[in-house]
């Protein structure tokens, strides 16, 4: 018995460095970043583009998901209050939780999927055909050419895309509320107004904003130490999706401690 | 003039260099001969500082390049053009997009100037007319004269090539090879050639040097390599694993 509970303390300690050592290069990686940014003739012509990859071409899914995030919402706040709570608390529930909430989280899950397996294995097929060394030899700095564009449309671009799911999800709700719950819009109004603070936009703007840093960078950490061919590309992928949806999870719980 | 003194290099529990030396003169077509795995790609990342020795010194017109910061480095990589070995170009790039790549990191280079030079380039490697072509549409001895073109780009005053044909049919190969030859006297470059393919040392190379077993194990003429009383060099040249038992 105290050999296997060695054992168990033996590879717990390795698996602590093994994590310890992977944040490292996290770290290593952002700095690098960082430091890219001096290099604004490399990656100032690249945003754009990344934003309309990252941003724009992600809207679809995330008003999707946001949408019948609404409607649920909407349905599952009256069937709750029936009886108990004034049904104008439908727009209240919808509108906080949305902003605050689901909005942000359900928008970084979806683009943690979308986006961030899409740069693990872009960056990663670039990476086992060697095509990062061949910028490296170019003389060009891979932090500032590939990361630092894709890390900057993130942090722009998913409380973009975050705001515009959640406003979609409340007007789902609403509309949901008028058509199949018997409310009127001033009812579904007022309940939105009732505890609206405008710092709920602040606060999903900050979420989002950190969501949209953990997929970018994450997704290039895990493209850029690919290893081992097709069965590598699809690991890094799997690797960035896993991580990014923990930490953002995290991060979630964190802003709520901190903000709230 | 490149050269590299006592280099080791190991990837964890695996050695590939154990005191590798090798001098390429200024003006001069190395080629570097060995099994698949003996390290010779390896020899060409710690010249460009894409791998850092363990030990030993890897030094490129006098100056040691693990000793260089970002700029020196980055002018060291305009002076070199590396030709990988599946050309790692760019997929998402059209061919004439890849060779202007190096060329946008040359200072005082206009769009014209880049967009004349690129043009040159493929014309050099027979790939005119096929600028507008993606990587994905055109041949593997396309695709490895296309990195041949995005090498030379900048003009460098050292070619690295890494196994420049293989995977490619004999006909093919001898393309590659005379081009090796055509871009030596057309800009003068010093060349730097790994390859397990002897046609192309035999072809191409001033002198030969044999890697094995993390060393440089002969180095000499093409015609004194061809008749080395070396069995491991015998064994080698010859493709006869025989020779190498009777030494175990």
């Amino acid at each position: 018995m105290p050999g296997k509970t060695l054992d168990f303390v033996g590879a717990t300690g390795r698996a602590a460095l093994r994590f310890a050592g992977t944040v490292g290069e996290w770290g290593v990686l952002m700095q690098d970043t960082i430091r890219g940014l001096r290099a604004v003739r490399i990656w100032r012509h690249l945003v754009f583009e990344q934003m309309m990859r990252i941003g724009v071409a992600s809207v679809p899914i995330a008003l999707f998901i946001a949408a019948f995030t609404g409607i649920v919402l909407a349905l599952q706040a009256s069937y709750t209050f029936t009886g108990a709570v004034p049904v104008y608390l439908v727009g209240s529930l919808v509108g906080k939780t949305m902003i605050i909430e689901l909005g942000p989280v359900l928008t970084g899950l979806a683009l943690a999927g979308r986006v961030g397996a899409s740069i693990a294995a872009e960056l990663g097929t670039m990476r086992v055909t060697e095509q990062i060394d061949a910028l490296e030899t170019m003389a060009y700095d891979p932090a500032a050419y590939l990361v630092l564009p894709r890390v900057l449309a993130g942090a722009v671009m998913f409380p973009a895309v975050t705001l515009l799911a959640s406003a979609l999800g409340i007007v789902a709700g609403w509309l949901t509320a008028i058509q199949l719950l018997e409310m009127s819009t001033p009812e579904f109004v007022r309940g939105l107004e009732t505890f609206f603070v405008p710092f709920d936009v602040v606060f999903s703007v900050i979420k989002s904003f950190s969501f949209g840093l953990t997929v970018t960078s994450l997704g290039c950490f895990f493209g850029f130490r690919t290893r081992g061919g097709a069965a590598g590309v699809g690991r890094a992928a799997t690797s960035a999706v896993v991580a990014s949806s923990m930490v953002i999870l995290v991060f979630d719980a964190f802003w709520a401690a901190v903000l709230l | 003039m490149i050269r590299l003194r006592g280099v080791h290099k190991a990837f964890g529990e695996k050695v590939v260099l154990k005191g590798f030396d090798l001098d390429v003169p200024r003006g001069a077509t190395v080629a570097l001969i060995g099994a698949s795995g003996a390290g010779k790609s390896v020899v060409l990342k710690h010249i460009v500082g894409l791998l850092a020795a363990d030990r030993g010194s890897v030094a490129v017109d006098g100056r040691e390049v693990a000793e260089l910061d970002q700029e020196a480095l980055y002018a060291l990589r305009r002076r070199v053009g590396y030709v990988f070995q599946f050309a790692a170009l760019f997929d998402s790039m059209t061919l004439v997009h890849n060779v202007e790549m190096g060329l946008r990191r040359v200072p005082g280079l206009s769009r014209r100037d880049i967009r004349r030079r690129a043009a040159e380039c493929l014309e050099l490697v027979d790939l005119e007319g096929l600028g507008d072509r993606y990587p994905a549409e055109i041949s593997g001895g396309q695709r490895k004269r296309a990195g041949i073109a995005r090498a030379i780009a900048t003009r460098p005053r050292y070619l690295l090539y890494d196994e420049p044909t293989t995977g490619l049919d004999p006909v093919t190969t001898t393309v590659i090879g005379r081009l090796i030859l055509r871009l030596r006297e057309e800009i003068g470059a010093t060349g730097l050639v790994v390859t397990h393919d002897l046609g192309t040392a035999y072809e191409v190379a001033d002198s030969m040097a044999f890697l094995h077993d993390g060393r440089v194990r002969a180095h000499d003429a093409p015609g004194e390599i061809r008749i080395s009383g070396d069995p491991v060099v015998r064994s080698f040249i010859e493709g006869a694993p025989e020779l190498m038992e009777t030494l175990a």
